[in-house]
């Protein structure tokens, strides 16, 4: 029933996209990692693409924590694009904003 | 003395009768331990030894004992008792010696002191095993009750049938040890409601095992013949013979016409059930023999009717027969009066009765017996009735399921079922069902410990302009610690865990919170004003 979590990264203009799909939640957390490993490994900037996400509970917010905390030992600038206006919404009450540049699109993500 | 007895059989004899050939070479020598001999709990040989000085001759004992001759036979020439904290625990029992010499004082005291390390060494391997033994007890009884649970939980309706006028409202918690109580209520093709409380004597598996199977005849009966009378004899004769002897079953079976508040209903043994109206509370009479002890029971009929504003209320033995730390029992006088009182406050009867048991046990109480509380109310306007302004809840949805990680999607998808049509759309419903997957991820993992066996119970009703979710687990009276504000820069630092947003989410999405705990069941109460939605 539930719609498995899927990441994988790719290289867009110089920055690491991870493609994020299914339900994000405290389960997807190896994949998410090991999507980051490669973005990092190919490219500076990270790029998170919500766009599949169709559900995210507070257990997937705190992978997206983690993955922040990672991003910002390595000093890598971390935006994201495909959030829904809900989501949008969480990611301003958790003042995750501060630290993800949101983007509505790829196109402007990757600009 | 079980203890005693199962070291004495431990019996230790250092060679047997080959052991007499003039052989000088030891490794020759056959050891085989000597037959077991058990020492009777009574024989004065246990007397003897526990106030033996040291190792005895059985050849000088006179002593008139079955066990000392057993021993002789058995080829034992010395024994030597094992003493641990004053107690005799066992004995090292030898033959004769292989130079067939007597033992000399050096030999018995070489074997004293022998004797006097064995004993703690061997009460320890003995305390050793009785632990493990006790664990292994503990875990059996352990997975016998979560099967009794999960068979018990399968068996309650997962929804309660709501006819337009009526509130229906059910309250069922096990005992620790799971007795056998069970409730249902069913929505008949004629639009009449049948409804049913019993109780299985016995615990565990085998009362789990004829809950299920008489609520599954009591359903199958009331669909076929309807009237409740010829229902409790068909299902009595069909357990007759089927159950356990000495194990039966109190069974009050009903149906009601919601359009008239007529009602009918036989009873099987069980406690009688209460109306209150105006007047105050009384009980409706009806009798017949418990199902299952005797087969072809006829079961009277009793009628009544219920006016607008009033309650039918039934009940198991868990509340009437609840003790306070004195031993004074609740009883059903009591009961009576509490279902009497003018309504106060929020909640019905059930709230009431429950209110008032906490406050006759006291805190702390094990619950001695599964609590099963049956309520049918006539009238949203009851409330009114009763001097309260604001009207009851419409309950628009009422589920449960199992704590297994995962189904708080589950939850959240049929409460946005209900929540839409109740006029929640767009950003605000998009709200709501993310508050209420987080709250049911707290009650499946922190309050029910992701135990399948245990429910989350959802319910949502529209209160006037409000919707209100109620999300429901046994994590006890503990309340939900209410943590400070996450720091998502601390969090970021690695200073704060990257967890603990989902109590901050569910406050920052709904427009109330709050959490109740009820003896054992913690609720929590999330609120969505419905104005906003007219107004926009």
């Amino acid at each position: 029933m539930a719609e498995r979590f899927a990441a994988n990264a790719r290289i867009h203009d110089g920055a690491g996209v991870i493609d994020m799909s299914g339900e994000l939640d405290g389960g997807a957390g190896e994949q998410l990692q090991e999507a980051y490993a490669q973005a990092a490994a190919g490219a500076e900037r990270i790029l998170l693409n919500f766009a599949g996400v169709s559900y995210m509970n507070s257990t997937g917010i705190a992978l997206v924590v983690e993955l922040l905390a990672r991003a910002r030992s390595e000093r890598r600038p971390v935006h994201a694009f495909g959030l829904s206006e809900h989501y949008r919404q969480i990611f301003e009450i958790t003042r995750l904003v501060d630290f993800v540049t949101i983007h509505s699109d790829e196109a402007s993500a990757v600009a | 003395m079980t203890v005693f007895s199962q070291a004495l059989r431990r019996v230790v004899r250092r060679g047997d009768r080959a052991a007499a050939r003039p052989l000088p070479d030891e490794s020759a020598v056959t050891l085989a331990p000597a037959p077991a001999v058990e020492i009777a709990d009574h024989d004065p040989l246990i007397a003897f030894l526990q106030s033996a000085s040291g190792p005895v001759d059985l050849d000088e004992l006179k002593l008139d004992s079955a066990a000392v001759r057993e021993l002789r036979v058995a080829g034992v020439k010395l024994v030597v008792p094992l003493i641990s904290s004053g107690e005799l625990i066992g004995t090292l029992n030898l033959g004769p010696r292989l130079s067939e010499q007597e033992y000399s004082s050096d030999d018995r005291r070489l074997l004293e002191s022998l004797a006097g390390q064995a004993a703690p060494a061997l009460r320890v391997a003995q305390l050793v095993r009785e632990q493990e033994a006790e664990a292994r007890e503990r875990q059996r009884m352990e997975q016998e009750l979560a099967v009794a649970q999960l068979i018990q939980q399968h068996f309650l309706p997962v929804e309660i049938p709501q006819p337009a006028g009526w509130s229906i409202e059910a309250f069922y918690r096990p005992a620790r040890a799971v007795g056998g109580d069970f409730y249902d209520v069913l929505e008949r093709p004629d639009g009449t409601i049948a409804f049913t409380v019993g109780d299985v004597t016995d615990k565990g598996v085998p009362a789990a095992m004829v809950m299920a199977a008489t609520r599954s005849l009591l359903r199958a009966a009331g669909e076929e013949l309807g009237d409740p009378g010829a229902v409790l004899a068909r299902v009595n004769d069909l357990l007759h013979g089927d159950i356990p002897s000495r194990m039966f079953v109190t069974c009050l079976y009903g149906v009601l016409d919601p359009r008239t508040g007529s009602l009918r209903f036989a009873n099987a043994g069980h406690n009688l059930p209460f109306v209150r109206s105006d007047d105050g509370a009384a009980e409706l009479t009806a009798t017949g023999m418990p199902l299952g002890l005797m087969a072809g029971m006829a079961y009277d009929e009793t009628e009544a009717r219920l006016h607008q504003g009033e309650v039918l209320l039934l009940h198991s033995d868990g509340i009437a027969e609840a003790h306070a730390p004195d031993r004074e029992m609740f009883g059903i006088p009591r009961l009576s009066e509490v279902v009497a009182q003018p309504r106060e406050g929020r909640g019905g009867v059930i709230a009431r009765v429950l209110a008032e048991l906490e406050r006759f046990t006291g805190p702390g109480w094990e619950q001695e017996d599964d609590i099963t509380l049956l309520a049918l109310r006539w009238g949203g306007d009851a409330a009114q009735a009763d001097g309260e302004a604001a009207a009851a809840p419409e309950v628009l949805a009422e589920f449960q399921v199992p704590s297994e990680a995962g189904n708080e999607r589950e939850v959240m998808r049929r409460v946005a079922e209900a929540a839409g049509p109740a006029g929640l759309a767009g950003e605000r419903l998009e709200k709501l069902k993310t508050a209420v997957a987080e709250t049911a991820m707290n009650a499946i993992e922190h309050g029910n410990h992701n135990d399948p066996v245990l429910p989350v119970r959802v319910r949502v009703a529209r209160q006037a302009h409000d919707l209100l979710v109620e999300i429901s687990d046994l994590g006890g009276d503990r309340p939900i610690p209410i943590r400070e504000t996450p720091d998502i820069e601390a969090k970021l630092r690695g200073e704060q865990e990257a967890r603990g947003w989902g109590l901050f989410l569910i406050q920052s999405l709904v427009d109330a919170m709050q959490v109740d705990t009820d003896q054992g069941r913690r609720t929590v109460q999330l609120v969505m004003h419905l104005e906003d939605e007219n107004d926009g």
